[in-house]
């Protein structure tokens, strides 16, 4: 379906959020265009990039065009990104690359490691472009988006859908298929039917009542967004297999077995809208940063400067949120699929005021990390999360905290980012991160890393053709 | 009127316009203060500082750069290590410079379209033009709109 780290999957998290629920729910299901309102019937339009990362890839060189291509998630371990070549071989989603040798060979599939700045930068220009369509669009991951389509109605919305298809792929050079529906849950049905069949053109509307049960009928409801597994296996056991049925099932009895969440799937199958647009990203409650390393780790010094690099990171992302932290915890475990000596260990610290200062969060990290070390351990993993997070203007001040201090950090800090924005990330950073890749440029720029072992396997990634200098194409 | 000078960077309202292309627009600040009695005559002329990008491009989401690595475009003024800004989103016209896919590779030339027939053309009697025919992997990705030359 979309790509995503396995290890990052986003449940659809509105979908348990607090919509209000309707007091009378109806038994039967309404036309959407029948239901008689004050405001006009909301329309959506799940916009998604086919094949994401391979797709940005093939944007870079010609010659992966009509070829099998597969994009592996973080140290190089399964596949997250097929082409449509790569899925008719039998790769499927989720595939550890060591099993897949022979297929890779066979075929002479082209892999590589996942490059997410270009994948960032790409999905960014997507964004961009949609945002010409509509006023109104939400973001929903890095490779799809909602789009209102209301106040659109008189015009053919798979037409100007189509008319979005093709802006897309001239300007940013990626394929998208296009859903379109009453209701997010329908968009997203449309979406996904728009794939798989190949004479759509990569555009299905759903607005229309017929063109619902045709399509409901023939749609697993484990592919419904929203449903997982667990309740589809629940679904089962009511005779509920298909969209359709889950449609036209006893709303309450649904309600019973899947909760609330339950209840909006089905009103939205029936086409009322129960979730809205979220055109505002909410400020993560949470950060983290943790990865698997390239190879193992068994001592503490490189523990220290992997968790530094980590910390460093979720403290970039906690002051592009203007938010501190209050609460850091740090992680170790060995790889639990090795046979070895299994250890897991966390521990965490109260930062006091709470502090978005990458030094201080460093210092906080390295002294959990002495506490949780274990000498002998095989390392594979290590994190640090930060936690309780709240407005960096709310730091409250006890008596012994030095105010003074906490305005210099502030300084210190927005002059690093600042820089680090200008001149490529770890130009400046702290010095417990050990030495970047950047100490080992030459006059050129061209790099010459000083790796150290924990640093995660990225051995086929391509170059960062959109947001370095040194990595411009070259064309003859 | 501040009562401190001070120089605002501000990152454009568009938000859209900042992602593909990061510019920094600088205001200008009013350096005058009520205090110091005497305005400068200046203040009324400010305006805001140029903005290479704005120049440059049109559209920043559909604008890639690319780096020249040949000479069979030199007679149009683009040499080797040149910086071309392809816009995505602009159709060729004819004779305008391209960059093309032809057969699995990216090529830079300009595009001639007369009776039907596109010529990708070099602008160097030492390269070959290319005629585009049928069965012929070929795209035109995008249109150079310019080339930037360092004279170091």
């Amino acid at each position: 379906m979309h790509e995503r780290d396995p290890q990052s999957q986003v449940n659809p998290a509105h979908l348990s959020s607090a919509v209000p629920s309707p007091a009378f729910a109806p038994t039967s299901a309404p036309n959407a265009s029948l239901i008689s309102n004050a405001t006009p019937a909301p329309i959506f339009a799940l916009v998604d990039g086919n094949s994401f990362y391979c797709s940005c890839e093939r944007v870079f060189n010609p010659s992966l065009i009509n070829q099998p291509v597969i994009v592996l998630s973080n140290n190089d371990g399964c596949v997250i990104s097929r082409t449509d070549e790569a899925k008719a071989i039998g790769i499927k989603m989720g595939d550890p690359l060591h099993l897949i040798g022979d297929i890779i060979k066979r075929h002479r599939v082209r892999v590589y490691s996942s490059n997410y700045a270009l994948y960032g930068d790409m999905s960014a220009r997507m964004m961009t472009t949609l945002a010409q369509f509509t006023p109104e669009l939400e973001v929903y991951s890095i490779d799809e988006a909602f789009l209102s389509l209301e106040g659109f109605e008189g015009r053919d919305l798979a037409d100007y859908a189509r008319e979005i298809r093709r802006v897309v792929r001239r300007d940013t050079g990626i394929p998208t298929a296009i859903g379109i529906g009453p209701t997010k849950v329908l968009a997203k049905v449309a979406n996904r039917a728009a794939k798989k069949n190949k004479i759509s053109g990569g555009v299905l509307n759903l607005c229309d009542r017929a063109a619902q049960d045709c399509v409901l009928a023939e749609f697993a409801v484990a592919d419904v967004w929203g449903i997982g597994a667990r309740s589809a296996a629940k679904l089962a056991r009511m005779g509920v297999s298909t969209a359709m049925q889950l449609r036209d099932a006893d709303i309450d009895a649904v309600q019973k077995l899947l909760t609330i969440v339950g209840r909006r799937i089905v009103l939205e199958l029936r086409g009322q809208s129960c979730l809205a647009l979220e055109m505002v990203q909410e400020d993560r409650k949470q950060i983290v940063s943790s990865k698997s390393f390239g190879r193992p780790v068994y001592k503490l010094d490189e523990l220290k400067e992997a968790v530094a690099n980590y910390a460093t990171r979720a403290c970039e992302k906690l002051r592009r949120q203007k938010s501190a932290c209050h609460t850091l915890s740090v992680f170790v475990q060995t790889n639990r699929f090795k046979d070895i000596a299994q250890y897991y260990n966390s521990g965490t610290v109260n930062m006091g005021a709470g502090t978005a200062n990458t030094s201080r969060l460093i210092a906080a990290a390295n002294s959990v990390l002495e506490n949780i070390f274990r000498d002998g351990i095989e390392y594979k993993k290590a994190g640090v999360i930060l936690s309780d997070l709240r407005a960096a203007s709310a730091v409250e001040f006890s008596l012994f905290d030095d105010q003074y201090k906490h305005a210099q950090d502030i300084k210190a800090m927005n002059v690093m980012d600042a820089i680090n924005a200008r001149m490529g990330r770890d130009t400046l950073g702290v010095g417990a991160c050990g030495a970047s890749a950047k100490v080992g440029q030459n006059a050129n720029g061209a790099s010459t890393p000083l790796t150290p072992a924990w640093t995660m396997k990225a051995n086929m990634r391509t170059k960062c053709y959109t947001t370095r200098w040194q990595d411009l194409l070259k064309v003859g | 009127m501040p009562s401190k000078s001070r120089n605002n960077t501000v990152a454009p309202a568009r938000a859209a316009k900042s992602r593909a292309v990061k510019t920094n627009v600088h205001l200008p600040f009013f350096g005058c203060s009520v205090s110091c009695g005497f305005p400068s005559p200046a203040d009324d002329y400010i305006e805001k500082k140029l903005d290479l990008n704005e120049y440059l491009i049109d559209k920043p989401a559909a604008t890639f750069f690319v780096r020249v690595s040949g000479d069979s475009m030199i007679g149009a003024g683009i040499h080797p290590d040149d910086l071309l800004i392809v816009d995505r989103s602009k159709e060729p016209k004819n004779k305008s410079i391209v960059l093309a896919i032809v057969n699995g590779d990216f090529t830079v030339k300009r595009y001639m379209c007369r009776g039907g027939k596109i010529i990708l053309k070099a602008e160097n009697p030492a390269h070959a033009d290319i005629a585009v025919v049928d069965g012929m992997q070929f795209e035109v990705v995008g249109v150079c709109t310019n080339v930037i030359h360092n004279l170091k």
